[in-house]
């Protein structure tokens, strides 16, 4: 069966038909052709297709794409000014936050979530967080720092209250 | 150290900006018009004979271009249905029988996966099951089943070339080291130490999982783009299988999602080309993670190792290792052969006996893991050293330094050691942990302990690498390498390397990536080679550049080549700066032409003396060794079995660091990785039939497993003939891990673990059998 859904993606209002049997991740990359959406488990548990639902991290290869209908979606491609680098990619190029970069884009992603719901994340807050990433470079350590490092950029963007 | 402008400075990858924006290419990336996808039927059974195959429904659904089977492949012409590295055993798909469960049968490939999927449903196969052989020391004995009839060796590494075609037995290959008297050291010990230590198969788990492209370009040649750690070797195999001319095929690797030996020798490569020679379009097969766990894994072992003990030395050494290489022997040969040899440890033990076995089984074939084998040994060798240095009162940091090879004294294989900073890297640990401190061990149910682990590994010898660098006029550079990268850093290492040798920026090399058309060979990304042999060829073929240059200035300033001196994009007379010119002057007076080339070619090719085949003796049996020490403080909660990290220290001697920030990332990521091996990591099987074979049920390390307090160390014991001193370091964090926890349990608790994961289970059952010994 087909159906014809829409949603907002990456900023732009999107109209297409899909198969009720495709998952999100299918529909961006066969069809957005967004290559930061890679499929690392196809069961949800890794973290490599990490996207933003309405500002929420999801795994994309475990969610039909039928229920992404109406709603928000962001990928890597979609963050920042497509110009520069967001200062989460900055912190994480700059702590060296990446190896093979798989995992990066959800990683990225993830990082995002975090900063946008939690202002001051404790090391356990970040481990809990980031713990449905999986990295086998295991940099953690590496994006950890990052985690520091982008967390001070936003906050030196905010207004103080 | 010598000053040098770019080695030695932690300069940032240049791949950073398209990686951290998801826009790199990867295999999965690429589309072609027409492209087919792939689904393949695996085998249900561990051990059977093909009795039927009914593909006639499969055929007739739309969308798909072919059904293929082992009987096909077998009947196209001028076709090896078998492949593998060092036996051709491995059928492209299986041919009679299947061997292990998961073993492809039959492969579809259609106009999407999903169509291919449904195809696979119809296909109807019949199996006649044979009896499995399903472990390891069942499998050595007189009359098991055979998993394999006959054994073919494949011929294709030099390294390998003493793989024979064996006897009737499931051993594919036997290695064996005597040195002294063993028995006679056992009967005057005044005590001997028996253990036998096991290790479990696990998975590589790159988060990219095997991928691999495959069409017929206009000219008809086979080209492809796969996830592989070996470009060259892939050529060769495809070239010997389907019998093609080697300059009739092309293989290109984009950047890796990870390897960690996963992505090495042929693995989705034959099977693909197959397809797209059959259906002249191109085919793509990306693995499924349930289809990653059913092709390689990482060997169980289990060791049986005695030690004697003579006034406090550790006198003789008598290892057994056997090998479960699984249903193919893939690069199982080369494994146990390497990692055999070092068996019995870093360390001066005068009368040496080792058997390390290789053995086939009817489970998933095994094959290189990030240590090549090292791990394992080392888990049985350093657990039961720490023991033996408790169980007789001495301190095991200073039992590890009495028995440590200094320089230039023998290995157990006969070869002299050099560069060998085992010494520093334990006194490393040992300071990091502070070891000498009186330690607060306990606080309520919680016990707290220190443990250091020690371990050397040695690297694959022959081998070889060929490199080309081109320098362009304005002073650039284009370097030809087949290394793949794959996340360790080796486009930086290589640049850096011919921008100190060029006396340019490293901002001005560009590494090529690896492509066959031009590329030249090099034996495999793996084994912590790349560093040392590529960047020793690339070195040696700036070298040539730089001559030729120097040729010119010299001729120009009427000078010795000999008293000039490359820097700063410049080529002068050395001491006298001013005297000289630009490398676009220097270009210009050569040729006359804007936009010209020169171009160097070098081969780095160490050899080793073949070992004697039946006591393993060589005077050099290898290029270099990388010292390991991993020291820890857990903390073993006695209600939950539960071990924490607390601290953690991975040091390695990486010879110069070229990039000190890169080696620090392979010492602590690779030790990282090795928390999860030695804590949770198991693949279980069950019957041959793998239980946990998806990331819901098999953990791997996460956040959560990131120590409380770590530290990577470098130890720099520079190597005479390594590229500015260096040797090699992405295994070398994985070395000691396990057996540095197990130390700090036993520290902590008292209890000795023999059978990695070290499980919470498995804590609590030592701790209540303690209990229940003490009365």
């Amino acid at each position: 069966m087909t159906r014809e859904i829409s949603l907002r993606l990456n900023g732009r209002e999107e109209k297409f038909t899909i198969d009720d049997a495709d998952t999100l991740l299918e529909v961006l990359r066969d069809r957005f052709k967004l290559w930061s959406v890679r499929e690392g488990c196809g069961v949800g548990a890794c973290g490599t297709c990490t996207v933003l639902l309405d500002g929420k991290p999801v795994s994309s290869c475990f969610l039909l794409a039928a229920r992404a209908a109406d709603h928000e979606i962001v990928t890597l491609e979609g963050l920042g000014d497509g110009g520069t680098l967001h200062y989460i990619q900055e912190a994480f190029v700059s702590q060296r936050a990446l190896q093979c970069a798989y995992c990066t884009p959800g990683f990225v992603l993830s990082v995002k979530a975090m900063l946008d719901e939690i202002a001051n994340p404790s090391d356990d807050d970040v481990r809990e967080y980031l713990s449905g990433n999986l990295c086998r470079c295991a940099g953690y350590a590496d994006i950890l720092r990052a985690v520091r490092v982008a967390q001070d950029k936003k906050k030196s963007l905010s207004p103080s209250p | 150290m010598a000053n040098f402008a770019v080695v030695g400075q932690s300069v940032f990858r240049k791949d950073a900006s398209q990686k951290v924006t998801g826009q790199v290419l990867h295999v999965g990336n690429i589309e072609m018009p027409g492209m087919l996808h792939v689904a393949v039927l695996r085998s249900p059974y561990a051990h059977a004979r093909i009795t039927r195959i009914d593909k006639t429904k499969a055929e007739a659904v739309k969308g798909v271009a072919v059904v293929l089977t082992g009987a096909d492949i077998a009947k196209m012409p001028g076709v090896d249905p078998h492949f593998g590295p060092a036996f051709r055993d491995q059928p492209i798909l299986a041919v009679e029988k299947v061997c292990y469960i998961g073993d492809p049968v039959v492969a579809v490939a259609a106009q999407d996966r999903r169509r291919a999927e449904d195809a696979l449903e119809l296909v109807e196969v019949e199996y006649e099951p044979l009896s499995p052989v399903l472990d390891v020391l069942e499998a050595i004995k007189p009359g098991s089943t055979l998993v394999h009839e006959q054994h073919r060796p494949a011929k294709a590494f030099a390294d390998l070339a003493h793989v024979k075609s064996g006897q009737q037995s499931n051993i594919c290959y036997h290695f064996k080291l005597r040195t002294g008297d063993v028995d006679k050291a056992f009967a005057e010990a005044d005590r001997v130490f028996e253990d036998t230590f096991s290790s479990p198969p696990a998975q590589h788990m790159p988060m990219e999982p095997h991928v691999t492209l495959v069409y017929l370009d206009e000219g008809q040649r086979i080209n492809i783009w796969t996830a592989s750690q070996t470009p060259s070797y892939v050529r060769t195999e495809i070239a010997n299988t389907f019998g093609v001319p080697m300059n009739r095929i092309r293989v290109r690797i984009p950047y890796l999602g990870g390897g960690y030996g996963a992505k090495l020798y042929a693995k989705l490569e034959p099977l693909v080309t197959a397809l797209a020679l059959v259906t002249k379009k191109p085919v793509r097969y990306a693995l499924t993670r349930e289809e990653e766990f059913l092709t390689i894994t990482k060997h169980k072992v289990i060791t049986k190792i005695k030690s004697a003990i003579k006034n406090g030395v550790i006198t003789a050494r008598k290892c057994e290792v056997f090998w479960d290489t699984g249903a193919y022997a893939e690069i199982g040969p080369r494994v146990v052969h390497k990692s055999g040899y070092t068996s019995a440890g870093p360390y001066r033990i005068p009368n040496v006996w080792i058997d390390s076995y290789c053995v086939y089984t009817n489970h998933v074939p095994a094959g290189a893991f990030r240590g090549f084998g090292v791990p394992q040994v080392i888990w049985a060798y350093d657990s039961q050293t720490d023991t033996i240095a408790r169980a007789i009162g001495a301190d095991p940091v200073e039992f590890r330094l009495k028995h440590a090879l200094n320089e230039g004294e023998t290995f157990a294989t006969g070869t002299p050691v050099k560069s060998f900073g085992i010494k520093q890297a334990v006194r490393e640990a040992a300071d990091a942990i502070e070891w000498s401190k009186p330690r607060q061990k306990h606080s309520g149910t919680k016990l707290r302990g220190k443990g250091i682990a020690a371990g050397v590994k040695a690297v694959l010898t022959p081998s070889i690498s060929g490199a080309i660098v081109i320098m362009n006029a304005d002073g650039t550079v284009n370097v030809l390498s087949s290394t793949v990268e794959m996340g360790q850093g080796s486009e930086t290492m290589m640049g850096q390397i011919v921008a100190e040798e060029l006396g340019v920026s490293f901002d001005q090399v560009h590494v090529v990536q690896p492509d066959t058309d031009i590329t030249p060979y090099d034996t495999i990304t793996a084994g912590s080679r790349s560093t040392y042999h590529m960047g020793n060829a690339v070195r040696m073929a700036a070298g040539k550049v730089k001559a030729e240059l120097f040729q010119v200035v010299s001729k120009k300033l009427e000078v010795n080549p000999d008293d000039l001196a490359a820097a700063g994009g410049r080529i002068f007379v050395r001491g006298t700066e001013e005297r000289g010119m630009t490398i676009s002057e220097a270009f210009l007076a050569k040729f006359g032409s804007l936009g010209t080339t020169l171009t160097g070619e070098a081969i780095c090719q160490p050899e080793a003396i073949p070992m004697d085949p039946e006591t393993g003796q060589s005077e050099k049996c290898t290029e270099y060794w990388f010292p390991s020490a991993t020291s820890a403080e857990v903390e073993v909660d006695t209600e939950t079995g539960r071990v924490k990290i607390l601290q953690f220290f991975s040091v390695g001697d990486t010879g110069t660091a070229i990039n000190p920030k890169h080696c620090e990332q392979q010492l602590l990521g690779s030790a990282i990785t090795h928390l999860g091996l030695t804590l949770f990591e198991e693949m279980i099987f069950d019957e041959g039939q793998l239980v946990n074979g998806s990331l819901l049920d098999y953990q791997i390390a996460s956040f959560k497993d990131l120590p409380e307090s770590f530290q990577p160390i470098i130890v720099e014991v520079p190597h005479e003939t390594g590229p500015f001193g260096a040797k090699g370091v992405g295994e070398t964090g994985t070395l000691t891990v396990s057996s540095a926890v197990a130390n700090a349990i036993e520290d902590a608790a008292g209890v000795r673990i023999r059978d990695l994961p070290i499980t919470p289970e498995k804590v609590l059952r030592a701790l209540s059998q303690r209990q229940a010994n003490r009365g």
